[in-house]
């Protein structure tokens, strides 16, 4: 296996990471002001994931850098094609990131209501649009034989990536809705996992859409071949086992599921991409690959070394701080405002 | 205006507004760390108090420079993409490895900082304070190393149509990180000093409730603060220097220095023409200014107009002056900043030390509102660094025209430009409301910390 190939799996590793993470933390900010009745209660919900949302960022974040790293070609295109769109995923982030410092800083309810809409506005818009972002890149955009996207905001808004970011926040939704009802007690849990239920549904029949959308619309099953292998196959069959978990209040098995069916699904859209980056939708021949996009070998190496070194590390804290905070919150818990 | 000057435009002020945030986060992570240690180590319920008061002040400044953090990130991508092909081989490593080996602690561990205070001993609740504060400075140190090459580039070979990475440990080894670094370093020990020191001066004036909390922070920020502005002062010095030998033209404009002298004069007050390129009114003292460079009172000192014919022999026709007013005069403010800087620390040691900070309330209220100082100097800083350096974004390598983003159009960066903007301006309106809000009250009345529920 060559270093390129290499990269592109450690990137599908951190959109894993990031996906699965920050997806349970913006499905929980999704459900802040529905499933939260009370100011005690909407900061049960918030301390689930006040610890954690912001290391969870970092894999995001670490994803942006490591494609800069290792395909900067990549970056370039998709940084200044997709603009606006990451204009809207910034403006959420950042106004994301101060509502949970700020929120209870005062005694306001009106303060905090905002905030809590803020919180609720700042987690879908990023699930949407990343969800819009990589169905993209799956589809095709508009890519010039000179690398540059000659696409516009509009035409990232096709029917298939529409449909890409509404399952990817249904997704996400009901990973948050499990992780809730598995971090916290009494009557919240009781709350949570009832809307699991109730959003299971949807949740899976938009999944349900995209993978047959991805069949007709992508050169995926081509690609992958009509028995497309244990990957995808596991990304949808976890999902219709959470629904049996959900039931038998089993939430810790529920969150594993979910959890799986979000990896295995961020996994089948890499392989699909695999080897290219991009897909072009003028000329396949003018898509960004693994080779055309890539760092020199001397690059790639150094980076390889440092992220087996630290990586292993970054697993074993974060791993710790989700230990620390493993007790289920209830109202009564001591909760740091 | 076209794209390129309202991506520059974008740039500074999200940058500036970033570092906003920064340095009191660098710097106040150490001091918070150092204070938990001492409560651990003596009991001392004021260390906890001190603890505690400033931390909370610490995590609403934390947020909005984690938040901006993510626009500097993206916006290399969005607005200079063609910076990013010619350089990302080189310049995507650090910032990487800034997100594998910093961020990750950082953000992991002052999450359980924030949260864990009941699930922790004490003990290991300290060694947590300690992580936050390694994470972010070995930020600072990545991000540095990034910007170091765009000062100095080295260990690159160019290839394919771009610079390419030849020797890691030379981008390491940049001898600019080893000025750049401490700079920035030192900056924020002294940034987070005034800004404990500012607040508590407020509160020794108001004798607000739990006075030794504020006597004892008062004293502690004395001290780190000299520590801070005495070496800042010095690295300072050391930097400027090494920048006379590596960007000669940089240094230039920033004593508008117009033609080679030697020995040079060092500029006190002038008032240049920037189109002609010579002074219009100007105060000098004789030789000072090869003094300053070559700690000796005679040697030359390189002067804008030569050394714009020896570029243009080097690199080709073009215009390689930056913009010379802008360059002159904050590098003044920020220099005259850190020295009222040491004046007002100065001050404060005979009032600490003659134990009479209480009965001096000119003092107290001037240390108040030097809380802006050390922002002063360190906006000013930035703003010449990166604007002295123009028509370069890495030097001698790329210029800044060549380095936006081709198909982002002007109307595209004036809609992000005005969004960032607007949102940052309401942001940082929010910040101060709360940080004076909470600066103010004091040391909230609290229940005793509870006994650890249960070691983690």
């Amino acid at each position: 296996m060559d270093l390129n190939t290499l990269w592109f799996i450690l990137i599908t590793v951190l959109f894993v990471g990031f996906f699965f993470l920050e997806g349970f933390d913006y499905g929980v900010g999704i459900l802040l002001p529905f499933l939260g009745r009370n100011d005690r209660e909407r900061r049960v919900i918030i301390n689930t994931i006040g610890p954690v949302w912001d290391g969870n960022e970092v894999w995001m974040i670490t994803a942006g850098g490591a494609s800069f790293a290792a395909f900067p070609s990549f970056y370039a295109t998709l940084f200044s094609g997709f603009y606006l769109a990451l204009v809207l995923l910034l403006l959420a982030l950042i106004v994301r990131g101060v509502a949970f410092e700020f929120r209870s800083k005062l005694d306001s309810p009106r303060w905090r209501g905002r905030w809590d809409w803020i919180i609720f506005a700042g987690s879908l818009v990023p699930a949407l649009l990343w969800g819009v972002a990589i169905c993209n890149l799956l589809h095709g955009v508009p890519v010039d034989a000179k690398m540059t996207y000659v696409g516009g905001f509009f035409t990232l808004l096709n029917p298939y990536a529409l449909v890409g970011g509404v399952a990817t926040v249904a997704l996400f939704a009901l990973h948050g809705a499990v992780f809730l009802a598995l971090k916290t007690d009494g009557d919240i849990r009781r709350r949570a996992r009832a809307f699991a239920s109730k959003l299971w549904f949807p949740a899976t029949g938009l999944v349900f859409l995209l993978a047959l959308l991805t069949a007709l619309m992508t050169d995926v099953l081509p690609r992958l071949g009509y028995d497309p292998g244990v990957v995808p196959a596991t990304a949808v069959v976890s999902l219709l086992l959470v629904r049996y978990f959900i039931g038998k209040e089993r939430e810790g098995w529920a969150f594993i599921l979910t959890g799986i069916s979000v990896a295995f699904n961020v996994i089948t859209v890499f392989m699909g991409l695999y080897p290219r980056l991009i897909v072009s939708s003028l000329d396949p021949a003018w898509s960004l690959t693994i080779y055309n996009a890539s760092s020199s070998p001397y690059t790639l190496k150094v980076m390889t070394i440092v992220a087996l070194t630290l990586v292993p590390f970054v697993l074993v804290y974060q791993a710790w701080s989700y230990w620390v905070f493993r007790k289920r919150l209830t109202v009564e818990s001591y909760l740091e405002y | 205006m076209n794209a390129l000057l309202l991506a520059r435009w974008q740039f500074a002020i999200t940058t500036v507004y970033h570092f906003f945030f920064v340095p009191l986060t660098l710097g106040l992570s150490v001091l918070i760390a150092i204070m938990e240690t001492k409560y651990v180590r003596s009991g001392d319920e004021t260390y906890r108090k001190m603890t505690r008061f400033w931390g909370k002040l610490f995590l609403i400044n934390f947020a909005l420079g984690v938040v901006t953090g993510i626009v500097q990130e993206f916006q290399f991508g969005m607005n200079w993409s063609e910076y990013s092909r010619f350089m990302g081989d080189i310049f995507g490593a650090p910032l990487a490895i800034e997100a594998l080996l910093a961020f990750y602690i950082e953000s992991t561990f002052l999450g359980v900082w924030i949260f864990g205070w009941d699930r922790l001993s004490p003990r290991l609740h300290a060694a947590v304070a300690w992580m936050v504060a390694i994470g972010a400075n070995l930020s600072a140190l990545w991000i540095l190393v990034a910007n170091s090459f765009m000062q100095k580039p080295t260990g690159y070979v160019l290839r394919n149509g771009r610079a390419e990475m030849a020797d890691f440990w030379a981008l390491l080894g940049n001898g600019h990180v080893w000025v750049q670094w401490p700079h920035v370093f030192t900056a924020s020990l002294a940034t987070a000093a005034f800004f404990v020191a500012g607040i508590s001066a407020y509160h020794l004036l108001k004798r607000s409730r739990d006075l030794e909390v504020f006597r004892r922070s008062f004293r502690w920020a004395v001290a780190y603060g000299l520590i801070g502005t005495v070496l800042v002062i010095l690295v300072g010095h050391t930097q400027a220097q090494y920048m006379t030998r590596i960007q000669p033209m940089k240094m230039a404009a920033a004593e508008a220095l117009w033609n080679t002298e030697n020995p040079a004069a060092m500029s006190i007050f002038t008032i240049g023409n920037e189109r002609e390129r010579k002074d219009v009114f100007a105060i000098r003292i004789p030789g000072l200014l090869s003094f300053l460079a070559h700690n000796r009172f005679s040697g030359a000192v390189e002067g804008i107009n030569n050394l714009q014919d020896e570029y243009v022999q080097r690199y080709g026709p073009g215009d390689y002056v930056p913009p010379v007013a802008i360059s002159y005069w904050t590098f003044r403010i920020m220099v005259g900043a850190g020295f009222a800087m040491l004046l007002l620390l100065l001050w404060s040691l005979r009032a600490v030390i003659k134990e009479r900070t209480l009965d001096s309330p000119r003092l107290l209220k001037y240390m108040l509102w030097a809380i802006a100082l050390p922002y002063i100097a360190n906006s000013t800083g930035w703003i010449f660094t990166e604007v002295a350096r123009q028509p370069w974004i890495v030097f001698g390598l790329l210029r800044t025209k060549d380095a936006v983003s081709p198909i982002v159009s002007a109307p595209e960066v004036a809609f992000s430009l005005v969004a960032f903007t607007v949102v940052y301006g309401i942001l940082m309106a929010v910040d101060i409301y709360l940080l004076k809000r909470f600066a103010t009250a004091g040391v909230p009345e609290e229940s005793p910390t509870k006994a650890p529920a249960e070691a983690g």
